[in-house]
């Protein structure tokens, strides 16, 4: 679970996804049940939700078989709308994904995300940077989370995302919303 | 300055000063899960607080609704552990037999206008139908409020929507439900609290606020109030909770993000295309779609009134050969209403099948599934693909639905 993460530094590097469609647009709207099918949200443990993740969403149902830990995942507005499950999270949290950005996220998801210690940013110009190929699926990519900077260190081009809030920051470094709790009520 | 209806509900949850965008500490009046993301606040639970006793028992529940009866083992044991739970902690499990979560509620009282309530259903938002600030929770979330009582939240910003002109038959609330979301689209409410006005808003029965706020999700939007309630409203919350029905108002000063306004006059049933719920479109562009399937049923449209109306409609006639027909009331209290005045038999007699209440026909299980080619009209809110199985979902009114499945295809009820 999110709660072994012992990496606190305030940046996150990794080699991008695109989460594009045909036409190497990001796809607009994933819901949860895209990401993780409600057939399987019987499963508790997360260590077995990895395997679905993306399960549902034409052309990337087998990201689980390519994806490795400390990918970032790069998606479209409204990314996680739909359903209440924390499962579509956990899903990528088992694959040890690094960060998910995108210009926008479901409400509830992003709460999920940030609850889970699972890093999620906002990047209000995702869509124009991926048309203009600054951002191209392979890419490694460091964000810092703190001051909003980020780096395309295989094509060496800045761009900006948004900082955490620093409820979502403190909840990350903390290691997760129990852990906050705890620190909190201390 | 003064406060829209979601800054004032939370203001009298937190101590900190409330404002749009600000993130604060804010109290839960009922904390609750489902037999979805319920077993997993069990697994949370246990292993982060152990068998310390929940912040207040009296407002905790379980609500048994999205697999009920249990449809597998899998489903089964979760259920089992969650009632287990319950016990050990000694709070009130709605079981399998009761019905939707959000309904039942909205039935017992436990959503009051001005109140705040949590659950793992992400159409829980459903309850601004009554006033009330619900919310749907991950697992994280939700164990966290069964612990502590509270919840940290931003402070969404509220959009003003006047909605001008009235329905005319055979319209009805899903259509301008459908109608709002086509307009709004998943952008424009997105991440804020919506507040509905106009003649009809006013004039809104509790069954068409609940279609209405429970599509708020599907806008991408935190949560719906209609503030403005008229008699038909008023008389059926005094007959509900046999107390005096008042919903939170907006400040006259109160500061709107933005506001929009949609006209209905005129406005003809609306149906949304697969596969995405706001690819709304006008009935008449759907002529001739056959249907396979129909269900009509949903937190969205299983009240009585809903179920009332496609009685009227299939009464003494028979639903088309080769289509099947699935009726899910909302709640054991619809379900009770609906056998009562007669409407379940003259659905029965139409011949559809009609189940126990719960969520069947959204989520996978309770009421079957839709096989690749099946072509499926629904009551539902979401049309996703692969949601309800390998076929293709319209959603629509209880109306078109009940029309369309005695023709055959997509109908306007106006047309048989």
């Amino acid at each position: 679970m999110c709660e072994r993460r012992e990496m606190k530094e305030t940046a996150i590097s990794g080699r991008i996804w695109i989460l594009s469609d045909q036409n190497g647009r990001l796809i607009e709207d994933i819901d949860t049940d895209q990401i993780y099918h409600n057939a399987f949200l019987h499963i508790t443990e997360i260590a077995q939700m990895g395997r679905y993740a993306l399960g549902n969403l034409e052309g990337w149902k087998d990201f689980p078989e390519k994806a490795c830990p400390g990918d970032i995942l790069v998606a479209g507005r409204n990314f996680g709308a739909g359903s209440s499950r924390q499962q579509a999270v956990d899903c990528f949290i088992d694959l040890k994904i690094g960060l998910i950005l995108a210009p926008s996220f479901g409400a509830i998801y992003f709460r999920n995300a940030v609850n889970s210690g699972f890093p999620v940013l906002i990047c209000a110009d995702l869509n124009r940077h991926v048309n203009d190929h600054l951002l191209e699926t392979g890419d490694e990519i460091r964000v810092n989370f703190q001051s909003g900077d980020a780096l395309n260190v295989s094509k060496d081009s800045l761009f900006q995302v948004e900082p955490m809030s620093s409820v979502q920051s403190d909840i990350f470094m903390a290691g997760g919303l129990f852990r906050y709790g705890r620190k909190i009520q201390d | 300055m003064g406060k829209t209806i979601i800054e004032k509900i939370i203001q009298a949850h937190t101590k900190d000063d409330v404002e749009p965008g600000k993130i604060i500490w804010m109290d839960l009046d009922v904390r609750s899960a489902r037999d979805f993301g319920g077993p997993n606040v069990v697994k949370n639970y246990e292993r982060e607080y152990g068998d310390v006793p929940v912040a207040d028992r009296e407002k905790t529940f379980f609500t048994f609704d999205l697999c009920v009866p249990a449809c597998s083992l899998k489903y089964a044991n979760n259920q089992q552990v969650c009632r287990e739970f319950a016990r050990k902690q000694g709070f009130k499990v709605f079981d399998v037999d009761s019905g939707i979560g959000s309904h039942v509620f909205i039935e017992t009282g436990l959503a009051k206008a001005g109140t705040t309530v949590v659950g793992t259903d992400s159409h829980l938002n459903i309850l601004g139908a009554v006033g009330c600030f619900g919310q749907g929770m991950g697992d994280v979330d939700i164990t966290f409020a069964f612990k502590t009582g509270k919840t940290w939240f931003e402070v969404p910003q509220t959009l003003k929507v006047h909605v001008k002109g009235t329905l005319s038959s055979p319209a009805t609330a899903k259509d301008l439900t459908l109608f709002i979301l086509k307009r709004l689209g998943t952008q424009k409410a997105a991440l804020k609290a919506v507040e509905f006005y106009g003649e009809e808003m006013r004039n809104l029965t509790l069954a068409g606020r609940i279609t209405l706020c429970s599509m708020v999700t599907e806008m991408a939007g935190i949560i719906g109030f209609v503030p403005e309630n008229g008699h038909a409203l008023k008389a059926e919350m005094e007959k509900l909770s046999g107390e005096k029905y008042s919903s939170p108002v907006a400040d006259k000063n109160c500061v709107y993000s933005d506001a929009v306004e949609i006209d209905i006059n005129g406005l003809p049933p609306q149906v949304s295309v697969p596969f995405a719920p706001d690819n709304v479109q006008d009935i008449s562009e759907l002529k001739g779609i056959k249907v396979d399937t129909g269900f009509v049923g949903s937190c969205t449209n299983g009240r009585t009134e809903d179920l009332a109306l496609v009685a009227r409609i299939l009464k003494g006639r028979r639903i088309k050969e080769g289509v099947t027909f699935k009726v899910v009331p909302a709640t054991k209290r619809v379900y009770e209403e609906i056998l009562e005045r007669g409407i379940l038999e003259d659905i029965f007699r139409s011949g559809a099948i009609i189940s126990n209440p719960g969520c069947g026909g959204c989520a996978e299980g309770h009421i079957g599934l839709t096989g690749e080619g099946e072509v499926q009209i629904s009551t539902g809110n979401r049309n996703f693909a692969g949601k309800q199985g390998r076929g293709k979902t319209y959603l629509a009114s209880p109306a078109v639905v009940a029309a369309s499945c005695l023709a055959g295809q997509i109908m306007n009820p106006e047309d048989v």
